[in-house]
């Protein structure tokens, strides 16, 4: 039955408005995150926003949007993902620097969609965890519909996972269940993450003052033979000159330490702790650094090293002046961080505005994107999500998102469209059983079928 | 050893009546919603040893009471957990902190009661938002052995239970193809059928395990009521007495249409007394739930879909057509994908009002509907005279996130709402 699934994102794409028409929202509570939050209007044109305000002129031609009674805040940024990439982990080695998300995008993955239907626009897809470096992150829009290249947010500093603490070690003891490596892996200890992590950047150090030394040499029109290039090694050069955003997967406040003394020894910023379900006990630290925290609102005690974890983290950081995000990690959860959100009302305190950065404008700055999304300013990318209620309720539900100004999520749309669906399945099944009586007439014929065209589609 | 559960069933009514608070204390000037009844603005509620002994617009102060003011606050019942893993596991990841299941297929025997850890730090962080109460249940095989319903608050099982055993836990056979991906798009993959056909072996196995087994116990409950001079006693086979005795129901596990199905056909077959649990597609048999009528345990309502192409809100619009189709439900924080997190339950059943719940239906089925389905309907669920006064005092809607719990009552008896997670956040926020 799955195999028909796939005709069916196709029919769900986006509705793309005609270039240079304007589309104006009205009626809306506008929360726009940096500039308060009103009665009014939003207008739209070329998939940017030109102005937001109590009143905005309509102009003439222009396709309205009656929100009434209805809430648009910035669409949702998801700082942890794993959604829309067909492998997530190359444990094999401790150091994966060489592979990268951007290489298995999968645009046909349904979590695509149902992100959308939760609001979100914007999501940090990362390599997983299972080794102290991992590979390279890719930022996607959730352009459904669109095809690989299509989903790349345009522009997106580049990043790179770092893992630490339990996940790494565990490929350190046999059965780890990451991919296919055989027996035990270095490092199975916190000591060994640390070396791990010191001495791939120490290689990347010589690395990069061997194409110094090259790129001198030119300078100086010496004749000069180019270093071998390392595939491994140019994305932590990068880290090395800034030009890549570290995103480290860790728990504990001694191994987030542990880390920030080891990017002040290289000379970099690690650009955000990811979970980081202890940093509330290293806030001044952390804060001190500048580094970011993404993390969960109130998961715990899955794992030894979450049993500390508290749903008070996200506020305590607020507090001490950490730019901090809550994330998803799954894409069950990345369909409800608007009521994630709320959590850190609940737990600490956070105001409303506040609590809704934490899923908009602060993973934004995170991922270096903060020009573009994360706010409702004029300038910026029309990524909006409009809900029936406000966000911050648990009653709230998605009824429109756009991205770049074009409609990806209409819930009436999609509402409408079930009946027409399901018939078309229907069809389908039907179309597959009554082959299947006409192959069980003719025996053999399948296996026949079958060894012609090996690996077919399926 | 064939008395053991009476013995702890006279330990539990005598913890009972030590455990009693002698305090009498009333709460009033709040906006109570009994949930059975219409809510009652600036009402009271008379609590005395331990159970609930008066609710009403005024109620007089007895001599000696405590008066609790709660002028701009809401009282409801406690909310109930209909499964979690409260008490049983610590760290899910940690072989040695958890003793959710044993070895072995059948397991009526095991009592969760027995390893339920009173001093878990999970107890205090759950009922911090609002939850009073829980089913615990065991887990793998097929009768994984006996649930416990308790309330959160205790120095021992015995302060805790409502019931000890609950209900009787069965995992119901199901065809299992190895693979994550087995379904999706393995159609012709080599090997795939052959994999089939050995779950498909192995599931007809364990249903005709299964019937035998409960062939056996009719058996033996014959024979022990015969109470021949040979007669042994068999502890698996004494434990499914009160089942087959009626006495409490069969909670069994089943998610696909198919399974569902043979388990209400299997329960019907065996007269048992059945509450499904999870039942991820239980819209599909909607009408035969109803008909035989069957209440529901369901799976946590924010998960993914069942099918990638499933309405991307099918898990959120399930309670809503179980309620249409009268069929009875509780909402519960376990299940497949599920963080869990029993604190969040109250979110499992405000999830499914945007999408067709009515919002009464949803608060009934964290409170009133779970205390009906595990049979304690008149002692627990809502607040009326001569029930447990486990009680919360709320700012607000208690399944909106942003309400805070400001005070709790489990029977009857102040409870303290600090956990670790609080304390943690005091100690690091003052450093």
């Amino acid at each position: 039955m799955n195999r028909f699934t796939v005709f069916l994102p196709a029919l769900l794409a986006a509705t793309p408005l005609v270039a240079g028409e304007a589309t104006v929202i009205r009626n809306a509570t506008v929360i726009t995150v940096t500039k308060g939050t009103f009665q009014g209007s939003i207008l739209i044109r070329d998939g940017k926003i030109v102005e937001a305000g109590e009143k905005v002129l309509i102009p003439d031609g222009a396709r309205v949007i009656d929100a009434g009674g209805q809430f648009v805040m910035p669409g949702i940024i998801d700082c942890h993902s794993h959604i829309a990439a067909d492998s997530i982990n190359e444990g094999a080695v401790a150091v994966s620097s060489m592979v990268g998300i951007e290489d298995v995008i999968n645009p046909d993955d349904i979590d695509i969609y149902r992100a959308l239907a939760g609001g979100v626009t914007t999501a940090n897809v990362l390599h997983g965890s299972a080794n102290p470096i991992g590979g390279k992150c890719q930022v996607m829009k959730m352009r459904w519909g669109k095809d690989a290249e299509g989903l790349k947010f345009e522009g997106a500093m580049p990043g790179i996972k770092f893992a630490l603490g339990e996940n790494v070690k565990r490929s350190g003891s046999a059965g780890n269940g990451f991919g296919a490596s055989p027996g035990l892996r270095y490092p199975a200890s916190r000591m060994g993450v640390e070396d791990v992590i010191r001495e791939a950047l120490t290689q990347a150090r010589a690395y990069q003052k061997e194409w110094r030394d090259y790129q001198a040499k030119l300078d100086r029109h010496e004749q000069a033979i180019p270093p071998r290039r390392d595939l491994k090694l140019d994305p932590l050069v990068e880290v090395l000159e800034g030009k890549r955003y570290v995103h480290a997967h860790c728990y504990r406040a001694d191994e987030i330490l542990m880390l920030l003394r080891v990017a002040d020894e290289f000379g970099f910023k690690i650009r955000t702790l990811q979970h980081g379900l202890e940093a509330y006990k290293v806030a001044k630290e952390i804060a001190a650094e500048g580094v970011g925290v993404s993390t969960f609102s109130d998961w715990w005690a899955y794992k030894a090293e979450a049993f500390d974890a508290i749903p008070y983290n996200a506020a305590i950081l607020v507090r001490k002046g950490v730019l901090v995000s809550l994330n998803s990690d799954s894409a069950e959860l990345m369909r409800h961080l608007n009521t994630e959100a709320a959590k850190a009302m609940k737990y600490g305190g956070l105001n409303e505005t506040e609590a809704i950065s934490l899923v908009t404008i602060n993973p934004a700055k995170q991922l270096g994107i903060e020009g573009r999304v994360g706010s409702i300013e004029p300038g910026k990318d029309a990524d909006l999500a409009i809900f029936d209620k406000h966000p911050l309720s648990n009653y709230a539900k998605v009824e429109k998102v756009f991205i770049d100004g074009e409609l990806y999520f209409d819930r009436e749309k999609d509402l409408e469209e079930r009946p027409g669906k399901e018939l078309r399945k229907k069809a389908l099944i039907d179309k597959e059983k009554a082959q299947e009586k006409k192959d069980r007439r003719r025996p053999g014929q399948t296996e026949d079928k079958k060894s012609e065209a090996p690996g077919g589609v399926q | 050893m064939r008395t053991g559960m009476p013995v702890l069933a006279i330990l539990i009514a005598v913890a009972s009546l030590r455990a009693a608070s002698p305090d009498t204390i009333l709460l009033r000037g709040a906006t109570v919603h009994p949930v059975s009844g219409p809510d009652i603005s600036d009402g009271s509620v008379l609590m005395r040893d331990g159970k609930i002994a008066e609710v009403g617009a005024r109620i007089a102060p007895p001599k000696g009471a405590r008066v609790i003011e709660l002028k701009g606050l809401h009282i409801y019942p406690g909310m109930i957990d209909s499964a979690t893993e409260i008490g049983l596991t610590e760290i899910e990841a940690v072989r040695e902190m958890s003793d959710i299941s044993d070895i072995g297929l059948f397991k009526p025997q095991l009592r969760a009661a027995t390893a339920v850890n009173p001093a878990s730090e999970h107890i205090p962080v759950t009922r911090s938002n609002g939850i009073t109460a829980v089913i615990t249940s065991p887990g793998g095989g097929i009768i994984a052995g006996q649930s416990v319903l308790m309330h959160l608050n205790g120095w021992t099982m015995e302060d805790m239970a409502v019931r000890a055993p609950v209900a009787m836990r069965l995992e119901f056979p199901q065809i299992r193809t190895p693979g994550r991906f087995g379904g999706a798009g393995g159609g012709g993959t080599p090997g795939r059928e052959s994999a089939y056909a050995a779950a498909k072996k192995r599931y007809e196995q364990q249903i005709s395990e299964l019937n035998d087994f409960m062939e056996s116990a009719r058996r033996y409950r014959q024979a022990k009521a015969a109470a021949g001079p040979d007669f042994a006693t068999d502890l698996k086979l004494e434990a499914m007495i009160p089942v087959l005795d009626g006495k409490i129901p069969m909670l069994i596990r089943a998610e696909k249409e198919k399974t569902i199905k043979e388990a209400i056909a299997f329960a019907d077959k065996q007269k048992l007394h059945m509450i499904l649990e999870r039942g991820t597609e239980s819209w599909k048999v909607a009408a035969e739930l109803k008909a035989h009528n069957i209440p529901v345990v369901l799976p946590p309502t924010l998960r993914l879909p069942e099918e990638e192409d499933e309405p991307y809100d099918k898990p959120f619009s399930i309670p809503g057509e179980l309620s249409k189709a009268g069929v009875k439900f509780a909402f519960a924080s376990f299940g497949p994908g599920s963080e869990d997190n029993p604190r969040n339950l109250p979110y499992e059943a405000s999830a499914a009002v945007g999408f067709g719940l009515p919002y009464d239906e949803a608060l009934k089925a964290v409170t009133l509907y779970a205390a009906q389905i595990w049979g304690v309907g008149d002692e627990l669920g809502s607040i009326e005279k001569g029930k447990w006064a486990d009680l919360i005092v709320t700012d607000g809607d208690p399944l909106e996130t942003r309400t805070q719990i400001k005070q709790m009552f489990i029977k009857g008896a102040s409870v303290d709402l600090d956990n670790k997670h609080h304390r943690l956040y005091e100690k690091y926020l003052a450093r």
